[in-house]
Order: structure tokens, then sequence, then C-alpha cells
């Protein structure tokens, strides 16, 4: 029998040993699926019938030994942003409620390359818009720590999903972190890749400039894995970077040997402190001393534009969202509605009607925040001002860089907040994303590492690791060594203390 | 984001969001509107901190790595066929994607 608590590494093995058969993992994983995700709600949709193909596909090239990859038969799930061909993908909108789309996303095409069976699509906040993945048309996913609380968002079906063990991988995508923060809440690692170091062909992009896909596993190593699947040029998009990727498994796998000697840590100041949650700093400040136990040196780093960050990107984010969902113009697919009362109504009017009844209510502020943005008379203003700001960030971290290999800070700055508490308080959703958002805005790569459960309410939180542009091996070879010191204090997973979702039946 | 300081009136009014929602296509109900116009306020306000922190020397950035433009061969790669870009069309006829009228009587 397996295990579905195995990391994708230990489920990889053991197929390779024969020990069991990705048919049987993914028949193990749709069980699960069916015993926890009516309380979960992690998943959009479930192709039971394509899982089993894609697993029975992978089992026959294992036994005529043309695996295509170390991951081949193990299943995985993926966020509904990203196209998949002959699967539903609504992107959390009742815009394209029931869009089946005819292309696969690259990611998606190299997750079939390498024989990963596609268990499903994961619940998100409406086109990535949110921190707690509320903003979903089709209901909100639960944290399975406690199902009273958020997941976070924009990804949190994909976290659950793997804090749930509904599947052993998933992936998510980060705009401003939508990857990152989901991970710290429920206890799982995400990771951000450099900006075009994964492919954004068939993502629906929410901010072009700032949308990254990446991998949501409950290991670094597993992270490290599936990102050498996804990750490495694209000519299908013209923002992927040409170069190929550093070794990221060698890189986790050696920071798994726990030395992090020669390694400067900087910790960033202002990423940190007032409006951080106690128990957040407590197992952050853990963490860092942890890390200098292992040799790494620790540098105090100051990146004093990084208290503009949020505002920057909520005025670069709506401007390039307003734009990109001008596409969903009930045209050529998707939702169409007609006005109600208008005889023989024109185009616009159809389109007027279509984005009223299609959009929800955090896509609509921040289209007409975008569009009050880009307007004449306010562009100079709001969105040039924010792209000169940009710049301003980006040369912190520049400097930053200087003296330390990697920056730390908390992933968020709270636990899991209740559902529903922020739902109508945009600022105050915003502000999850305070220590996320720099790296989406310069492009770098980040991690989030679980570091323990805050003492006041026993839930999970995250540490932050970023490094420059291109160096994501850093992140994992960090992340690693973390994860290890960490796993040495716990004596096990983290996911080993939270509460089970399916009491009674066996685990 | 930094306090910024408390202004005498909204930020945006509600008709001006009604002219923005317009500008963007999209409807708005009148419940709509006086929810959605204080929040954008609220957005607004605090967003507004960030006009004067840069310098006029400062150069913008639009995208987070230098990007060059990029160009492939001149040669056919496989496309969607008409009926797949067809598959999500709302209305089709004749392997077209069917519309409502663009222009009124009068135009």
């Amino acid at each position: 029998m397996i295990d579905i608590r195995s990391t994708a590494t230990r489920l990889a093995e053991a197929l390779a040993a024969g020990e069991t058969t990705s048919v049987e993992i993914t028949r193990a994983h749709l069980d699960r699926i069916a015993a926890v995700d009516g309380d979960v709600h992690a998943f959009l949709v479930v192709d039971e019938e394509g899982v089993l193909g894609q697993a029975e596909a992978a089992d026959a090239r294992r036994a005529d030994g043309q695996s295509l990859s170390p991951l081949d038969g193990v299943p995985i799930a993926v966020k509904d942003v990203l196209t998949t061909r002959g699967l539903p993908t609504t992107c959390g909108s009742r815009i394209l409620e029931g869009w089946v789309p005819p292309y696969d996303a690259t990611v998606v095409t190299r997750l079939r390359e390498a024989g990963l069976p596609i268990l499903g699509k994961t619940n998100m906040d409406e086109f990535a818009m949110g921190s707690s993945t509320e903003h979903s048309a089709y209901g909100p996913t639960r944290n399975p720590w406690d199902l009273g609380r958020i997941p976070g968002g924009s990804g949190g079906g994909s976290a659950a999903a793997v804090a749930a063990f509904e599947a052993p991988l998933a992936i998510g995508t980060d705009t401003g972190g939508s990857i990152r923060q989901p991970g710290a809440v429920t206890g799982t690692v995400g990771v951000k890749p450099t900006y075009g170091g994964v492919s954004r062909y068939g993502l629906v992009s929410l901010a072009n400039s700032l949308d990254q896909a990446g991998p949501v596993t409950r290991t670094v190593l597993d992270a490290a894995l599936l990102h050498e699947v996804i990750g490495g040029h694209d000519p299908r998009d013209s923002t992927s970077i040409d170069e190929p990727l550093p070794d990221l498994v060698g890189a986790a796998r050696r920071g798994a040997e726990g030395d992090l000697t020669g390694v400067r840590i900087g910790v960033v100041k202002e990423l940190g402190g007032e409006g951080y949650q106690t128990g957040v700093l407590a197992r952050f400040q853990e963490s860092v001393d942890l890390m200098v136990a292992a040799g790494a040196e620790l540098v105090e780093v100051s990146c004093p534009h990084f208290v503009h960050a949020l505002a920057t990107y909520y005025l670069i984010l709506p401007a390039e969202a307003s734009s990109n969902l001008a596409r969903f113009d009930a045209m050529r697919y998707g939702l169409r509605k007609y006005p109600h009362g208008v005889e023989a109504p024109s185009a616009e009017e159809v389109m007027r009607a279509t984005r009223e009844a299609g959009f929800g209510d955090e896509v609509k502020r921040r289209i007409i925040l975008g569009t009050y943005a880009l307007s004449s008379g306010y562009y100079d203003a709001y969105y040039g001002q924010a792209q000169k700001v940009r710049t301003l960030v980006a040369r912190d971290f520049e400097q930053a860089f200087a003296h330390a290999d990697v920056l730390l800070s908390p992933t968020a700055p709270t636990t899991a907040f209740e559902l529903g508490e922020k739902l109508d308080d945009p600022l105050a959703m915003y502000l999850n994303d305070l220590a996320t958002i720099p790296a989406n805005l310069s492009g770098v790569p980040g991690i989030s590492v679980p570091s323990g459960l805050a003492d006041e309410d026993g839930l999970p939180a995250g540490v932050q690791i970023l490094a420059p542009a291109m160096a994501d091996d850093r992140v994992y070879l960090v992340g690693a060594a973390l994860e290890a010191a960490l796993l040495a204090e716990w004596g096990g997973p983290i996911l080993d203390q939270a509460p089970a979702l399916d009491q009674g039946v066996p685990a | 984001m930094p306090e910024s300081s408390s202004s005498t009136g909204p930020l945006i009014s509600r008709d001006e969001v009604a002219h923005l929602a317009t500008l963007a296509r999209i409807d708005l109900t009148d419940a709509e509107l006086d929810h959605l116009a204080p929040q954008l306020s609220v957005i607004l306000e605090s967003v507004a901190s960030i006009t004067d922190v840069a310098d006029d020397d400062i150069p913008p950035t639009s995208h987070a790595l230098p990007l060059t433009n990029v160009f492939r061969a001149d040669v056919v790669t496989p496309g969607l066929t008409a009926e797949e870009a067809l598959s999500g069309a709302p209305e089709q006829e004749d392997q077209r994607f069917k519309v409502p009228r663009i222009l009124g009587d009068d135009q």
C-alpha cells in the first residue's frame, strides 16, 4: 500500500523500484479527494477518467523501460489559471464558466511530456486577484489546518490540495505572492521562480509583467524536481529567459546536508516588526538562528523603498489587469449576456452586460482602479510614478544582494485568518502580500518554507528566502538547509501536526 | 503602505466611478456604485502615497528584467483549426464568430 503522505520524491522512488504503480498512487489520491474535498474544496474539477488513463500510460511506459522523467507517473494538480486542452479552465470566474481550451499552456505541455498525470484544476481567487481564495466565483477553499480559515490566495486551492494530501504536487502562479503566501498559511512549500524562468504561454494573464508559475509542494526537493520539469526557455513566451536553468535539484540535495558555511543571509529590516504577528516573528527568528547555527553569516540589510512596494504594486497590477482583462469581451469565448430589455443591443451593450454579470467585485474594483490609473491626466501621477518606484525597489535589491547571498523575511505577516474576516475590506486583504510583492516587482526568485506554528493560534507560518534573478538554485540550497534543520527540531514534517480531515478513516 | 493624510472628500466620486466603469465596459448597478465608490477612494488614497517618492531623474521600469524583441524563423507551424478556434464562441455562423451589431442605424 502506498502512503499518500509520501513526498513526490518518495513516490518516484517507489515507482522506480516497482513497489507501486502510477494507477495505485493516482487512485489513492482520487480516494482522498473524494473523502476530504467536500470540506476543503481545493478542486474546481477532478478529471478522474483522464488522470487514470494517463496513469495507465505511465505504468505501460515504465514496464517498457521508457519512463519520460523521474516524476513520470506522479500525479499533480494544476491551478485553474493555466489552460488545459479538453479540461475546463475558468480562472475562478463566471465569465469563463464551462470554457474548455483548445490548447495546453506550455507548463501543462511539459507536465504531460514528463508523464505527470493531471488530477484536476484547483480553486483560486477570480483571475488570481486576492489573498484568500474567497474571491473565487465557485466558493472558497478552506484551510486544512482549520476549515473555518482561509488557505491563502490566490492559489489557495493548490496549497490546500497539497496540504490535505489530495495531491503530492501542484502548480501555482505568483503575481504578488499567490504561491508563497498560501504556502506559508498551509504549512507547505511554494516557489516563485525568476520572472521568465517558467513560460507564461497559456497562463491567463493577470499582470503580465509580474505573473510567474511555479511549484507547490510539501518539501523543497519536490519543488526543485517539479521546477526542473516546468522551467526553461519557451519560444512561445517572448519574456522567457533563453538560458539553461541552474541545477536546482542538486542545490536542494546539497542544502539538505545542512551546511550553510559561507552563505551570507540578509534579514530585510523593512519586512518585519509592526504589523507582523508575534508568533510569526518568533518562528522567523528561530529559523534565522538555526541558519546561523548551520554556519550562515547574518547581515542586516535595509531596503528603504520596500515600504512603497505595496502601493506601487496596486497601481501597476490594476493597470495591467484592466488591459489584459479587456479580452473578455463576450465575442470569441466565454460568457455572453444580453442586456435586459434592450432590443437589438449593440456589441458594446452586450460587452457591458456580460462583464457586469461575469466579473466579481474584486475584479471590478481592480479594473476600474486600473482604468483610472491609466487615464489621461492621471497616468504620470500614478502609473508613471509607480514605474519609477519599481526602479527604486529593484535598486534596493541590487544594493542588498551586494551584501547578502539571499534575503530573508517572514512570508506573510500573519497566520491564516478566518473566512469572511477581510472579504469586504480590500486594503486589509492587500496587506497580506506586504513581504512577497517586492520580489514580483523586481523579478527575483523566492521560496516559502514552513517555519513552524505560531504559539498564539497553533497555525503555520512561513519563512521567505529571496535570491538574485536567475539564481533560483540559491533559494533551493538555503531552503533545503532550513527545512532539514527544522525537521530535526520537530522530529517530522509540520503537516504531521495538522488535524486529520477524515476522522474515523484510517490514515 | 504608509499612512496618507486624511483627505477632505473622496478622491473619486460616484459619478467618476460610473464614468470609469463605462470606459472599462462594465455595467454597474446603483448598489454596486454605492458599494465600490467609497472602497476605491480608500484604495486610491492609500496608493497616492507614492506620488512624491521618485525624483524626476529616476527611469521607469516596465519589466523586471531587460527585454529585447524576440523574432522567430518565418516558417509555418501548426495552429488551431477553425473548429478549435471557434469551439468556445458564444455564437458562430459559417466558420466565423457571430457578434451583435457594431453600429446603430444612424451610424
